[in-house]
C-alpha cells in the first residue's frame, strides 16, 4: 500500500536555524504566488515575476532555472538580492511556475541548459532586484513625505533622515501602487557585496538532511506507481501482451497499454517491478533496429573519407596537405554514452479532465508542457509543471520529446488516478537518449618549420537537433552547429582549414550531454594538436602558445594552467604531464592533469584548471563545477560507454557502466582569471578537456597515442 | 504486519517479506531522504544504518531489518542540532545535485562511529560504494576530516 501522502507534502515550509526560511519544498505554492494575493490572504508585493515580498517581511524569488547542482537557486537569487538590499540567507527561493515570464529572452522558451543561466538572467535579475528596490523606496518617500534622495535600501529596510526606519513589508501595501519604473540603474561593479563573494550554496542543509524534494520524492493522495515494460530494441513496438501473471501480483492495478510499451501500474514501487517482470510480452523487432556499434564505427570510418556538408573552408586545404613537408592523419572514435544522473528518471502526474499537474525534475518547462498537453488532450495552459530538484540533468532531462513526462501523461491517463512513473535504473540507462556515437578523420600538414599550414577535420554523427523544434535555429544547410561546435571554431592559427560534417540517421534516439558536441571535438582537437606538437618537435604548451596569437583568453587561461601546474618543471616521480585548453559556452578553460601508470592501472593524481567565465558571481559555485566537470569527463574518458549489438544495450546498471567513485579521484585545483567580462557559462566548460589532457599525459608517460574512448577499451583500467 | 525499529520509534508495516527495506521507508514510512538509484546496491543513494553499521536498503528484504536499530538520514540529527558529517558537508559546500547526499553522509557517520580519525584510505575504502555523479568527492572527503576533527575536539561525543 502506498503511504499516507497529503498537500503538506507540497505546502511545508522548512524553517531552518537562525532565522533562515528555505521554501525548497513548495513548489505548489509557486504555483499560487504569481497571482498577487499572499499566502495569508493579505497581497503581496509582486513587482515582477521574480520578486515577491510579503507584509510578514518574507521575500520570495521565483527562480526560473531547474537546479540540477549548478548552484542557480544560489547564484541567481544572488543578482535579485546584490540590488534588492536584502540579505541572501533570509531569502525564500522557490521553482517558477511555467510562464512565457521566464523563458529565456532570445530562445522564448522556459529552460535550463547551454550553461548559460547566469549570462542570459545577468543583466534580467539585477534589473528585477533594482526595480523592486526602487518601487520601495519611492513608496517610503510617499509615507514619510521626504525627498526620495535622503533615503537609502539596506538589509531589508528603508533608511531615512533622523533616524526613520521601514522593513521592507511595512512598505508593501504601499509599494504595490508605485508605478514600475523602467530602466533603473544598476550598481556599479564596485559596490558590489554579494556578488562575486564566495558563497555557500543555500540549498546545503535541505540536501544533507533529506528534506529537499526530488522528483522521486514527490506524492499525492491516492498516488499509484507504475513501470514501464519498454522494448528490447528502439525502435520496436508490442507484438503481443499477456498480462494475467503480472494482473495476479499482489497491489497491482493496471496493465496498460501505452504508445511507449507496457505499464504496470502499483500501490507500491515493489509491486510494479514485480508485475512488470511477470509481464510476457512478443516485441515486434524491425530490421532497422538491428544496430551494432562496432559496424557503426566501420560505417562511420567509412563515411568519413567521403565529402560531407561544408562546415568551413579557409584556403586550399589540400594543396596545403600537398605541399607540406610532414602529414599526420588520424581517425578518433569515441562512443555513446549515457547520463546516468544519480536520480533515475521519474515523473508524478495527476490529470482530471481539465487540468494536468506534472511534478518531476526537467530542463524543459515550455516543450514538457506543450508535449503533455497533446498527450492528455487538453490546451498548454490546462498543464501545470512542478519543477522540484533534479537528481542531476547533464542534459538528459531536457528532452525535446519530453519522452519521460509524455509516457508518464498516458500512464497517468490510462489508470484513471494519479501515478507516479519510475524508471529503474536499469531502464535509465537501456533507454535512449544519449550522447551520440563520434568519429573524426583528422589531418594536417606542417611546414618545415613545424607550423600547420593545413587542417582538414570530417565529422561524423548524428544530428542532436534534427527532428527536434529546436531545428530551424541551429541545422543551416545541412550543418548542425551543436555537432561541430569547438570545431568549426578553432582558435589555432592555420592558413588552410577544412571541416566537413556527416550526419547518418540511427534509431538511436540521442540529446546533449554535458558539454554537447564540445565533449568530442574538445578531445579530437586538442589530442591531435598534441600530436601535431610531438611531430613538430616541441613542447605540447609552447606549441598551443605559438598558434593562439589573438586568442588573448585562450591564453589566459593556458598560461595559468601551465603555470600552477609547475609545467616545464620535471613532474612527480612516475608522473607525466598533459595539457588541453578549450573554449566552451563562452568561457575559456584550460587543463594539466598527471597521471601514472602502474602496469595498465591509469591513476590522475591531480587535475589543475584555470576558468576564464567572464565575472565570477559565486566563485565558490565555479569551482564546485569545474570539479564535477573534470569528475564527469574523467568517468567518461575511462569507463564510459554505450555499446549496442543486434539492437540490444548490453550494459545494464553500474557495474558494467562504472563512474568514477571516490578511491580514484584526483586532486583537483580550480584557478579562476579575474575578470569583469560578462559573465559565462561554467557548467559544462570544464568537462570537454579532460579526456585530452588524460590521455596527453598517457602518451608522455608511454609514447602511445590513445584516439579512441574509452581508455579500458585498450585494456587500461583505473587505479 | 512487521514490526520495525527505524530512528528510535518501532513502526508497523504491512509488506510482502521480500519488498526492499528502501521501499518500505519511503513509501510506508514517507521517510524519502533515503534514496533509490541502483537497486542492486552498486551506488550507496539508499545507504541507512542497521545497529550502526551502513547498510544498502535497496537490497536488504524488510523481513530481515526486523529486530534491528535502523537509523535513515532523518534520524541522523539530535533534534535541531545536525550530526557534525552534516554540518560539515555544509561547511565544505559539499552537496551539488544532493540526490546522493543522504547515503553519503550515512556512509560517512558509520565510517567515523568506528573509525575516530580515518586515513584517506580508510575514506576511500569507506565511500567507495557511494556513487556521486555532480563529481564532490574531494569535498567528501574534506568534509569527514572536517567531522573528524570537529568529533575529536569533544563537539560532539
Amino acid at each position: 500500500m502506498m503511504g499516507r501522502a497529503s498537500r503538506r507534502d507540497f505546502l511545508r515550509t522548512t524553517a531552518l536555524s537562525g532565522g533562515i526560511l528555505l521554501a525548497f519544498r513548495v513548489p505548489a505554492l509557486a504555483q499560487s504566488v504569481p497571482a498577487a494575493p499572499g499566502a495569508m490572504g493579505a497581497p503581496d508585493f509582486a513587482p515582477n515575476a521574480f520578486i515577491r515580498i510579503s507584509k510578514q517581511n518574507v521575500v520570495t524569488i521565483l527562480v526560473n532555472k531547474s537546479e540540477m547542482g549548478q548552484g542557480v537557486y544560489t547564484s541567481l537569487p544572488m543578482l535579485i538580492a546584490e540590488e534588492l538590499e536584502v540579505e541572501l540567507a533570509k531569502v525564500r527561493v522557490v521553482a517558477a511556475p511555467v510562464d512565457v515570464a521566464y523563458a529565456h529572452p532570445q530562445f522564448g522558451i522556459q529552460f535550463t541548459g547551454g550553461s548559460m543561466s547566469i549570462a542570459s538572467e545577468w543583466e534580467r535579475f539585477r534589473q528585477a532586484g533594482a526595480t523592486a528596490r526602487e518601487m520601495l523606496l519611492s513608496a517610503a518617500a510617499d509615507t514619510w513625505k521626504v525627498d526620495r534622495a535622503t533615503l537609502r535600501a539596506e538589509n531589508g529596510r528603508v533608511l531615512g533622515p533622523g533616524g526613520r526606519s521601514l522593513t521592507y513589508g511595512q512598505l508593501v501595501d504601499k509599494a504595490r501602487t508605485v508605478p514600475v519604473p523602467k530602466d533603473v540603474p544598476l550598481k556599479d561593479p564596485s559596490q558590489f557585496k554579494i556578488i562575486g563573494k564566495p558563497t555557500k550554496r543555500l540549498d546545503s542543509r535541505v540536501k544533507v538532511t533529506g528534506v529537499a524534494t526530488f522528483g522521486l520524492d514527490a506524492t499525492v493522495p491516492g498516488m499509484l506507481v507504475a513501470l514501464v515494460a519498454r522494448p528490447p530494441v528502439f525502435g520496436g513496438t508490442v507484438k503481443q501482451v499477456s498480462a494475467d501473471r503480472a494482473r495476479a501480483v499482489r497491489g497491482v492495478k493496471h496493465v496498460l497499454s501505452v504508445p511507449s510499451g507496457v505499464a504496470v501500474v502499483a500501490d507500491s514501487f515493489w509491486a510494479a517491478k514485480k508485475g512488470r517482470d511477470a509481464l510476457e510480452i512478443e516485441w515486434e523487432v524491425p530490421p532497422a533496429s538491428a544496430v551494432d556499434t562496432d559496424a557503426l564505427v566501420v560505417e562511420y570510418t567509412r563515411l568519413a573519407k567521403t565529402p560531407g556538408a561544408r562546415v568551413l573552408r579557409t584556403g586550399d586545404v589540400e594543396a596545403a596537405l600537398g605541399g607540406a613537408a610532414k602529414r599526420l592523419d588520424a581517425d578518433y572514435d569515441m562512443p555513446y554514452l549515457a547520463h546516468a544522473t544519480m536520480e533515475p528518471l521519474n515523473c508524478l502526474v495527476r490529470i482530471s479532465p481539465d487540468r494536468c499537474e506534472i511534478w518531476t525534475g526537467t530542463q524543459l518547462q515550455t516543450v514538457d508542457q506543450g508535449n503533455a498537453a497533446r498527450a492528455a488532450g487538453l490546451k498548454p495552459e490546462q498543464v501545470e509543471i512542478n519543477t522540484l530538484f533534479l537528481g542531476g540533468g547533464f542534459g538528459r532531462r531536457a528532452t525535446p520529446s519530453s519522452d519521460f513526462i509524455v509516457e508518464a501523461v498516458h500512464v497517468a491517463k490510462g489508470a484513471g488516478a494519479p501515478v507516479k512513473t519510475i524508471w529503474t535504473r536499469e531502464d535509465d540507462l537501456r533507454g535512449g537518449y544519449y550522447r551520440p556515437m563520434w568519429h573524426s578523420a583528422i589531418s594536417a600538414g606542417l611546414d618545415g618549420g613545424g607550423k600547420p599550414i593545413a587542417w582538414k577535420h570530417t565529422i561524423v554523427g548524428q544530428s542532436i537537433i534534427e527532428g527536434t523544434p529546436f531545428a530551424g535555429g541551429f541545422i543551416k544547410d545541412g550543418v548542425d552547429a551543436t555537432s561541430v561546435e569547438g570545431a568549426a571554431d578553432l582558435p589555432y592559427t592555420v592558413p588552410a582549414i577544412a571541416v566537413d560534417l556527416h550526419s547518418p540517421k540511427s534509431v538511436v534516439p540521442v540529446l546533449w550531454w554535458r558539454s554537447v558536441g564540445h565533449t568530442h571535438t574538445g578531445f579530437v582537437v586538442e589530442s591531435f594538436l598534441d600530436e601535431l606538437a610531438q611531430a613538430a618537435g616541441k613542447d605540447p604548451y609552447q606549441f598551443r602558445r605559438e598558434l593562439l596569437s589573438g586568442h588573448p583568453r585562450h591564453l589566459g587561461v593556458l598560461d595559468l594552467a601551465a603555470q600552477r601546474s609547475g609545467w616545464g618543471t620535471p613532474p612527480p616521480a612516475g608522473q607525466a604531464r598533459g595539457i588541453a585548453v578549450h573554449s566552451s559556452f563562452g568561457s575559456w578553460c584550460a587543463q594539466v592533469a598527471e597521471v601514472s601508470l602502474s602496469g595498465n592501472a591509469i591513476r590522475v593524481h591531480r587535475v589543475v584548471c584555470a576558468i576564464d567565465c567572464g565575472r565570477a558571481i559565486n566563485p565558490e559555485t565555479i569551482r564546485a563545477q569545474m570539479e564535477g566537470g573534470i569528475v564527469f569527463g574523467l568517468s567518461a574518458a575511462l569507463y564510459g560507454q554505450i555499446t549496442i549489438k543486434e539492437g540490444r544495450v548490453q550494459q545494464t546498471n553500474f557495474g558494467d557502466y562504472p563512474v568514477l567513485r571516490m578511491d580514484a579521484m584526483p586532486k583537483v585545483e580550480v584557478h579562476i582569471v579575474p575578470s569583469t567580462e560578462k559573465p559565462s557559462g561554467i557548467g559544462e566548460p570544464g568537462t570537454p578537456l579532460m579526456a585530452a589532457a588524460l590521455c596527453n599525459a598517457l602518451f608522455a608517460l608511454t609514447g602511445r597515442r590513445i584516439r579512441s574512448l574509452p581508455l579500458v577499451r585498450h585494456g587500461f583500467e583505473s587505479a | 504486519m512487521a514490526k520495525l525499529t527505524i530512528n528510535g520509534t518501532v513502526r508497523e508495516v504491512a509488506v510482502e517479506a521480500d519488498t526492499p527495506l528502501l521501499w518500505v521507508i519511503r513509501e510506508q514510512l514517507e521517510l524519502t531522504g533515503t534514496k533509490f538509484g541502483c537497486g542492486m546496491a552498486q551506488c550507496g543513494a539508499c545507504t541507512v544504518h542497521l545497529d550502526g553499521r551502513a547498510q544498502r536498503s535497496c537490497v536488504l528484504p524488510a523481513a530481515r531489518a526486523v529486530g534491528h536499530e535502523i537509523t535513515t538520514i532523518e534520524g541522523l540529527a539530535r533534534g535541531d542540532r545536525l550530526h557534525p558529517v552534516q554540518e560539515a558537508f555544509i561547511d565544505q559546500d559539499v552537496p551539488q545535485c544532493g540526490y546522493c547526499q543522504c547515503g553519503q553522509v550515512m556512509s560517512a557517520a558509520a565510517l567515523l562511529a568506528k573509525q575516530r580519525n580515518p586515513t584517506d584510505a580508510d575514506i576511500d575504502a569507506a565511500m567507495s560504494g557511494n556513487i556521486c555523479r555532480c563529481g564532490t568527492y574531494q569535498r567528501i572527503r574534506a568534509a569527514i576530516k572536517q567531522a573528524a576533527g570537529r568529533m575529536a575536539g569533544g563537539v560532539r561525543s
